[in-house]
């Protein structure tokens, strides 16, 4: 099953990086057409209608979203959410190189259907060289009159700043976004009220990732019906998939939703690497609980399929665990991340990561008994749904599937690591006791 | 203010050392307290004419101040809050919470290698002690491990100076440090801007990856 390129559409030609290249595509075309012959209730119909849900890992509806906004004379806001930080998330990354202007429009469209003001691109300071692009972009953009003041005649404004964060997987929170967008430390806030109503600055807020966002162009040009044409019923459209790990050809891939995840396992990513079965997978980014192969690879990868077999679609990452991966240490190596990112406002996820990896550190050393397995599940349960936002439950949601899934796996590493500490120590005893 | 090395820190720690500060902590300093440089000042300036908000400006601002500087040092805080009319603590209490922005020193050129999950798996670990061996008692240069740098496709892969690399073999290290060190371009042909698309690169062994 080859690829269905709509988002990545003539990305393999460098010149679609410079608004002659996007634009002999017939990019802004959109644009133009809605800032000159569009109403703003037009473009977020559209939006509603065609079902998209968000590409950053919740799913909500973009166009649902975008309709909470309050109406009325107070300053709003966009906020493109491109602080893409999650495990096995590289799809925003591709999408800014090679197609910044597709972003651009999409916001600037956007911005007309939440009558926003002033839009920010919110990257996360490792995309250095991907922000480099963006603010030429935006540049080239402001040049052609398709951002600034009185946008094409339209009596609207749309001010866009490309924002580089500094290094906080936090800040891809939307409210710790908004947090680090004020110029403070990125920790999360309490919902509601939520950004629609009350976000940076205390305005209204909309706040989409560039995937989301890249996908507007295309939905105003052709139709909420064109758009629903592609993927499942309820996850409509195209996805840009990145798949790691464990395969041949690790990458993004842009694929209906609700095709097979083997298809996009196999025939795309090329499958396992030489002579190495595929054991587990995450579906959805490190946040997403595991799938063993046996359960997910048959399965349509779609919003409501991945949600039907508990885990979730999340950012579309999927990373391949083979059988060389030892799950206990890859449920060490995901919860040290979430330790190292939690923020450290809710106790939950602060005490909770903090001792998730204590306990794992003693699982893969050998100090650890049966009992510290369902201790390590007790302490999962008690994050989840006990915090500001769901960073700690990101953690406890794949690390509980792993040792729920895998027990038997986790029973064997702490029995033979055990068996190398008692060797280990067995000399030293002895002698003590002889002396 | 010292911090008994001899460096001077951008606020006063009297409270956790039991003394009595020697100036308000909520003190802003004034511009001629602090000597900024003519073109940090500009720069920081045009940020704050462009937010709804000059808050909005603390992390660009503290990127201009390591940019300029190196990290993020006591006196280049001071500068920044100065021009932005913030303490120096709360640039600070900014600086310190992003992985990023360092407020101790470091090296002037930034390698940092992903350990997250899909590099781990490929060999992250073992390319971060290459690399950290590769540059042991190298002057201006910083080897660090890093979290999930975004580019699992290329794994395992490096981050050096705001520049991604990948795949990259144990033995690339020192190569990619000379050449970093020699100002030469490093490691031609492993940079992620030449990659095609994963779906372009065509053959079993397209991505270079397999």
């Amino acid at each position: 099953m080859p690829e269905t390129r709509l988002l990545l559409e003539h990305a393999e030609d460098p010149a679609l990086r410079t608004i002659d290249g996007y634009k002999s595509y017939g990019g802004y075309a959109t644009l133009e057409k809605a800032y000159r012959e569009m109403e703003a209730s037009e473009i977020l119909e559209e939006l509603e209608d065609s079902g998209l849900r968000g590409r950053g890992g919740a799913g909500f509806s973009m166009g649902k979203k975008a309709s909470f906004l309050p109406r009325g004379d107070m300053a709003k806001y966009l906020c493109c959410n491109a602080d893409e930080s999650e495990p096995g998330a590289f799809k925003d990354r591709e999408l800014m190189q090679r197609n910044p202007h597709q972003l651009i429009e999409g916001i600037a469209i956007a911005a007309i259907a939440a009558d926003a003001g002033h839009a920010f691109i919110f990257i996360r300071g490792e995309y250095d060289s991907q922000a480099d692009i963006l603010d030429a972009a935006v540049a080239e953009a402001y040049e052609a009159g398709y951002l600034g003041e009185d946008i094409l005649g339209s009596h609207r404004d749309l001010e866009l700043i490309v924002h580089r964060g500094a290094g906080a997987y936090i800040c891809g929170e939307e409210t710790a976004l908004l947090d680090a967008l004020e110029g403070k430390r990125g920790n999360p806030r309490l919902k509601p009220p939520f950004p629609a109503v009350q976000g940076l600055y205390g305005g209204p807020t909309l706040i989409n990732n560039v995937e989301t966002l890249s996908n507007v162009p295309r939905i105003v040009a052709h139709g909420a019906e064109w758009f629903k044409g592609f993927g499942t019923e309820q996850s409509p459209g195209t996805k840009v998939v990145s798949v790691s790990g464990g395969v041949r050809r690790p990458g993004n891939y842009e694929v209906e939703l609700g095709i097979p995840t083997r298809e996009l396992i196999y025939d795309l990513a090329g499958g396992p690497l030489e002579g190495r079965e595929i054991k587990a997978f995450y579906p959805g980014g490190s946040s997403a609980p595991v799938l063993t192969a046996e359960e997910g690879m048959d399965l349509p990868y779609s919003f409501e399929a991945m949600a039907e077999a508990g885990s979730m679609l999340g950012s579309g990452s999927i990373i391949v665990a083979d059988d060389s991966v030892s799950i206990p240490h890859m449920a060490l190596r995901t919860a040290r991340f979430y330790h190292h990112e939690s923020c450290g406002k809710c106790t939950p996820c602060r005490e909770g990561t903090n001792w998730t990896v204590k306990m794992l550190e003693r699982v893969v050393r050998g100090e650890a008994t049966p009992m510290d397995l369902d201790i390590i599940s007790s302490v999962q349960e008690n994050i989840m749904g006990h915090c500001l936002c769901v960073l700690g439950d990101s953690m406890a949601m794949p690390v509980s599937a792993m040792v729920k899934k895998f027990r038997p796996e986790f029973e064997q590493v702490m029995d033979e690591a055990s068996e190398r500490l008692a060797v280990v120590q067995a000399p030293a005893e002895i002698l003590g006791a002889a002396t | 203010m010292s911090d008994g090395n001899g460096r001077t820190l951008p606020v006063d720690r009297a409270v956790s050392e039991g003394r009595v500060p020697e100036r308000s902590p909520e003190a802003i300093p004034e511009l001629h307290e602090v000597d900024c440089p003519p073109e940090l000042r500009e720069q920081i300036e045009t940020l704050m004419g462009r937010y709804p908000d000059k808050h909005s400006v603390s992390i660009p601002a503290l990127w201009a101040v390591q940019r300029l500087y190196g990290w993020c040092t006591p006196e280049g805080i001071r500068q920044a809050a100065a021009v932005m009319q913030v303490t120096p603590a709360y640039l600070e209490s900014v600086a310190s919470f992003y992985d990023l922005l360092h407020t101790e020193p470091v090296g002037r050129h930034k390698v940092a290698i992903c350990t997250n999950i899909s590099c781990w798996m490929r060999g992250g670990d073992e390319l971060l002690d290459a690399f950290r061996e590769a540059g042991e008692g190298r002057e201006d240069l910083f080897v660090t491990g890093f979290e999930c740098l975004g580019a699992c496709d290329i794994a395992p892969m490096a981050s050096i100076d705001e520049r991604y690399f990948g795949p990259l073999e144990p033995g690339e290290a020192r190569t990619a440090i000379d050449q970093l060190l020699a100002g030469e371009d490093v490691l031609p042909g492993k940079a992620l801007e030449q990659r095609p698309l994963a779906g372009d690169a065509g053959g079993a062994n397209g991505g270079g990856n397999a």
